[in-house]
């Protein structure tokens, strides 16, 4: 499929845009604007350019961010849950144990006892490498470990 | 210095906007700039490193067919390029001074482990974090 590279470097914006501010709300008319296209056309084009949808994509972000402060910093968790853009402290753990498999007390738990040997590299690119590989939406990787854990019972029921 | 790393290219969707941007706005120097019908050799040089050059090409023909053309300029565009970093003595004022020359900046100077940086990116969506050199301990 060809796509139109002028396009892509205007979706590329709202991608940077939500990069600088993923603590934010980055509704689908914002973003549109952004990249001065239609809102009717901005996630499709969104998620054909980048593999994912954009709310998704904010959502890896506001994850990466809230683990680097979790692993770097001592700042609190609820505090890490509003600087990171939830409105809420339940939904923040909630999500955060959905997409990286452990709540972000014990994160940061894991994270101190390590030694890190990334101190040469430049902070932003670590921070990216530590980023969610959202690859499924997290209702559907919910959806799917509910079934992993629901699977044993319903064998049991006659 | 006479071994070492001479060139080391990017691709950009134009190479006039790219001159612009790099010379124009980020005050670097032409070194070559040949062309040769359709062809265009091109490299930039940081002012304070006359043994490095930065190329700037377009992705095409001879070098390149169309598919693949359009593949890099696709890939160029999203942002997806390796990452490139600038050192500057003052990362504070290089973005004021830069952002005046109307460079695209993606996140303003922070300052964070004893360093700041800043990221930017050119026209055809290179990006490069801009990143304050470490002072020398003493």
């Amino acid at each position: 499929m060809t796509r139109d590279p002028e396009l892509l470097r205007r979706l590329l914006r709202a991608k940077d845009r939500m990069d600088a501010a993923s603590h934010e709300e980055w509704p689908v008319d914002r973003l549109a604007r952004v990249s001065r296209v239609s809102e009717a056309h901005f996630a499709r084009s969104f998620k054909d350019a980048f593999g994912l949808p954009p709310h998704r994509y904010l959502l890896t972000r506001r994850i990466e961010r809230a683990k680097s402060l979790l692993r770097d910093t001592e700042v609190s968790i609820t505090d890490i849950a509003f600087q990171t853009g939830w409105k809420s402290l339940g939904t923040f753990g909630r999500t955060f144990r959905d997409v990286t498999g452990e709540s972000p007390g014990d994160l940061r738990e894991r994270e101190k006892a390590a030694q890190h040997a990334l101190e040469r590299v430049p902070h932003c690119f670590v921070s990216a490498a530590h980023r969610p590989d959202l690859n499924i939406a997290v209702s559907e990787k919910r959806r799917q470990e509910a079934e992993d854990i629901n699977e044993p019972t319903k064998k049991e029921v006659p | 210095m006479t071994q070492g790393v001479q060139v080391v290219g990017l691709y950009v969707r134009d190479q006039e906007e790219a001159l612009q941007f790099y010379v124009g706005k980020l005050g670097f120097r032409v070194h070559t700039d040949a062309k040769n019908g359709e062809y265009r050799w091109l490299t930039v040089q940081h002012p304070e490193q006359p043994s490095f050059q930065l190329g700037l090409y377009t992705p095409g023909p001879p070098i390149l067919d169309a598919a693949t053309a359009q593949t890099l300029r696709e890939i160029v565009a999203k942002g997806a390029m390796p990452p490139l970093v600038l050192e500057v003595d003052d990362c504070r004022t290089a973005y004021e001074r830069m952002r005046k020359n109307g460079v695209e900046f993606t996140q303003e100077p922070v300052t964070r482990y004893g360093s700041t940086d800043a990221s930017f990116r050119d026209p055809s969506g290179n990006g490069w974090k801009m990143i304050e050199a470490r002072k020398a301990a003493s």
